[in-house]
């Protein structure tokens, strides 16, 4: 038995998501960290340079990532019809308004001031000039916002009724005020902005161990530092409450994340290590730490939850015949590292402000903790590979979540026409995220003295050296 | 007019902005080899479309989303019934988007040419298979009884949809020529070349629109359903391609791209009107009884009422900030200077 088109079709979907994250997850939160770097420059006119400088060269790294994020979005608004047309036609009085919010809300915003920030250099007011690079920010997160809510509703339908095969609106409020939908919503949030923070964070330590450029970078350095502390603690506690929340509304969900085939006993343990039998239905070997299960589903140090098995029994006598349990293993690792990749990043963040506060200028030059930030860098795009992996392999048999299984929301493609689109994505994507990773290491490294020969107004400017930014020393 | 009715229009009206918009800095992104002799051309080019042509896909993205959001059924039974045409025109769209940005990052002869054939096919594919899939709006699609379209990627190319294809490849390169006559410097040996180019393409254009027209008269049927009014439409595609000769020939250069304009929104309008005529968003070849109806694709009555005040909202918005970036960049480019001008040499 090989795959067939429904698991070509989710195979596709997981990936491309995963890849449009990798680009997206950077952009939204560069762009905000940008804003601030750009007035910075606009507040501080004594040092309108140095700011400029920072925002020039992080820039030319937010466009080089921006334009992959932007076509890799189309496939994702293309493919629910391509791949999921029963599930579209299904959700579609729901589903897409959000889906149109989005493009109309926040991709024109986006894609138009992006080019009147980058190429307008010469031909804006400064003021209007921090005005675009904020509506681009602004942009982004709104755009973050309606497709996360979109994706909030599926993991926790609101706002609705099924007449027949179609689901339909009762309230749009509802499916606003999706509190599921704003918790992703935050921790999504989050996630960017540690992305883009511990990005800002590792290249200014590059540079700082190489004492180039400092007063660039030591300022970037905290910049990044503030923002790392506030994403970190953003994740950490908007996803600790969306697992909480995960226990009464997907708790199939949350008894994969724990690997608890049957209904644990109160003090619930929390289970740190466990080799998972998943034919056998049970843990064939299991590291717990006593309490600490009860004590981060319920904040306190009693309380039990539902098993695997117990879950499967009441599914059936609810929803008929069918298997009900998610991949275990795949959430229970995927949850696991990606909660011990947030503490790291907590220690990170929280150790550099601990050193800003005790050092002051001397962070400058604690070279271990400048070599530490190099290793961070990567980090949060591992936890949110694992996060996506975890929520969306934890939703399984279903689509939207109790009304939709997998199965009947996908396209009835040709198994050859899904398997060549695949590939094809595939290949594309590879090469699109190796090049994306490349030329930001390459730009990333060579720093502000950086002068690529070849050079035109949709390449960044050459020279870093306060571009454009001459109108903020001078203006009245 | 009942909201079903409007959105079909304002799905209509996206449509034809994309076709619009995208048109040209698809059409310059086609023509670029055929009028760049060197590096400076190249990039003269690139500038003419580089601060436009990202909020110009959006429209694409625009249609896909308000199709979704309002008439789900016709979005579901058509991205799925051309599934291998929407994956072409992605993995084509996903080249050209980077290649923009990409080919000026490495410094080297070889990658900037790798990037500028994936402008070339990233345009030209999608041009070809965007005027494909608007001709099988009108042919229609093997749809079944549930809603499912039937045959592979072979049934996609009948006569009809390849013609509407190059029609629209060749239209957008006239288009693509006529907005260059307006964005480069008129001393240019550039300028004299894209007004050659635009002549040139454009008796191919004609010809290959009026090919289409007629074999939608003949053999589709395309304007049996048109009552006297719609008739207006076709004729006055026509008129317009007429007097973009009279636009060229006579060196009147924003008379010619406001022609090429309204040649591709009365052509997008057309296929609609052969649409909403028969109240049918997606025919079926199978049986006319399988066809979509207009009805019953759309959404609920209270999402569509959703959505008008979306639209209503942001559709002003988003087109008064997009004439305004194009106010912003008004100023015609010069090969010397590297694509714009002040401050990026």
């Amino acid at each position: 038995m090989g795959p067939d088109v429904l698991d070509l079709s989710r195979f596709q979907f997981a990936s491309t998501s995963i890849f449009h994250f990798f680009f997206v997850s950077l952009t939204v939160g560069l762009a905000f960290l940008i804003a601030v770097m750009e007035t910075m420059a606009f507040v501080h006119r004594d040092r309108a340079q140095i700011y400029g400088n920072m925002t020039n060269f992080f820039g030319h790294l937010f466009l080089i990532n921006f334009a992959v994020g932007v076509v890799t979005g189309i496939v994702q608004e293309f493919q629910f019809g391509m791949n999921w047309s029963q599930y579209s036609k299904f959700v579609g009085n729901i589903f897409g308004v959000p889906l149109a919010l989005e493009v109309l809300m926040a991709f024109f915003l986006e894609s138009t001031f992006i080019a009147l920030w980058w190429f307008g250099k010469d031909r804006l007011r400064p003021a209007l000039r921090l005005a675009s690079i904020w509506l681009v920010a602004i942009g982004t997160q709104i755009s973050a916002f309606w497709i996360v809510l979109a994706n909030g509703w599926m993991h926790h339908p609101v706002g609705y009724e099924v007449v027949g095969d179609q689901a339909f609106l009762t309230s749009f409020s509802q499916v606003v005020f999706n509190y599921k939908a704003w918790l992703y919503f935050l921790h999504v949030q989050g996630s960017a902005w540690s992305v883009a923070a511990f990005f800002v964070l590792g290249i200014s330590a590059y540079h700082l161990l190489r004492k180039q450029d400092v007063e660039v970078f030591s300022r970037s350095l905290r910049i990044g530092l503030v923002f790392a502390v506030i994403g970190s603690v953003f994740s950490a506690t908007s996803g600790h409450r969306a697992a909480q929340v995960a226990r009464y509304d997907q708790p199939m969900k949350f008894a994969a994340m724990e690997a608890q085939w049957e209904t644990s006993k109160s003090p619930a343990p929390w289970s740190a290590v466990a080799i998972i039998n998943e034919k056998e239905q049970r843990n064939t070997f299991n590291v717990e730490i006593p309490y600490l299960g009860s004590l981060l589903a319920y904040n306190r140090l009693t309380g039990n939850y539902e098993g695997l098995i117990p879950l499967q029994e009441r599914y059936e006598r609810e929803l008929g015949p069918g298997n009900y349990i998610p991949p275990v293993a795949w959430v229970y690792w995927n949850f696991r590292i990606m909660v011990g990749i947030g503490m790291l990043m907590l220690l990170a963040a929280f150790g550099g402000a601990f050193l800003w506060w005790r050092r002051r200028g001397r962070l400058n030059d604690t070279r271990w903790y400048l070599r530490a930030l190099l290793f961070t860098l990567p980090l949060p795009w591992i936890a949110n590979f694992c996060g996506w992996i975890t929520t969306e392999m934890g939703r399984q048999p279903f689509m939207v979540y109790g009304l939709l299984t997998t199965v009947e929301g996908v396209s009835a493609n040709s198994y050859g026409e899904v398997l060549v689109g695949l590939i094809g994505l595939w290949i594309v994507y590879l090469a699109l995220i190796g090049l994306d990773i490349y030329l930001l290491t390459v730009t990333a490294r060579a720093g502000i003295h950086h002068k690529p020969e070849a050079q035109m107004l949709a390449a960044p400017a050459p020279n870093y050296a306060g571009e454009g930014f001459q109108g903020y020393e001078r203006r009245n | 007019m009942d909201l079903v009715t409007l959105w079909f229009w304002l799905i209509a009206l996206t449509f034809t902005l994309y076709f619009f918009l995208e048109g040209f800095d698809f059409g310059v992104d086609i023509l670029r080899p055929f009028l760049a002799r060197n590096e400076a051309e190249e990039r003269a080019l690139v500038g003419t479309i580089g601060p436009f042509w990202d909020g110009n896909e959006v429209w694409a993205i625009a249609a896909a989303g308000v199709m979704f959001s309002t008439f789900p059924v016709w979005y579901g039974t058509l991205f799925s019934g051309l599934y291998p045409v929407f994956v072409i025109i992605l993995l084509s769209l996903l080249m050209r988007g980077v290649s923009f940005e990409y080919r000026n990052q490495v410094e080297s002869q070889r990658w900037r040419s790798f990037w500028d054939w994936m402008s070339f096919l990233g345009s030209l594919i999608p041009s070809f298979f965007w005027g494909l899939t608007m001709a099988k709006l009108i042919e229609g699609l093997p749809i079944n009884a549930d809603e499912r379209v039937l045959g592979g990627f072979a049934e996609v190319f009948t006569p009809f949809s390849v013609v509407g294809g190059l029609a629209t490849t060749l239209l957008f390169m006239l288009h693509g020529a006529n907005f260059l006559l307006l964005r480069l410097h008129k001393d240019t040996e550039l300028y004299n070349r894209a007004r050659a180019a635009a002549l040139f393409w454009g008796a191919l254009a004609t010809v290959a629109i009026l090919a289409f027209v007629v074999m939608g008269y003949v053999t589709e049927g395309l304007f049996n359903s048109f009552g006297v009014l719609p008739w207006l439409f076709p004729v006055a595609a026509a008129l317009t391609l007429g007097s973009i000769w009279y636009g060229l020939t006579r060196r009147r250069d924003v008379l010619a791209f406001l022609m090429s304009s309204l040649t591709i929104v009365f052509s997008t309008v057309t296929i609609f009107i052969a649409l909403y005529t028969r109240q049918v968003v997606l025919p079926s070849t199978l049986n006319p009884e399988y066809s979509l109806s207009l009805r019953e694709s759309a959404s609920q009555p209270y999402t569509l009422v959703l959505m008008t005040w979306v639209g209503a909202i942001f559709l002003p918005l988003i087109i008064g900030y997009q004439v305004w970036n194009y106010y912003i960049f008004r100023e015609r480019v010069r090969p010397e200077e590297g694509g714009l001008n002040k401050g990026y040499d």
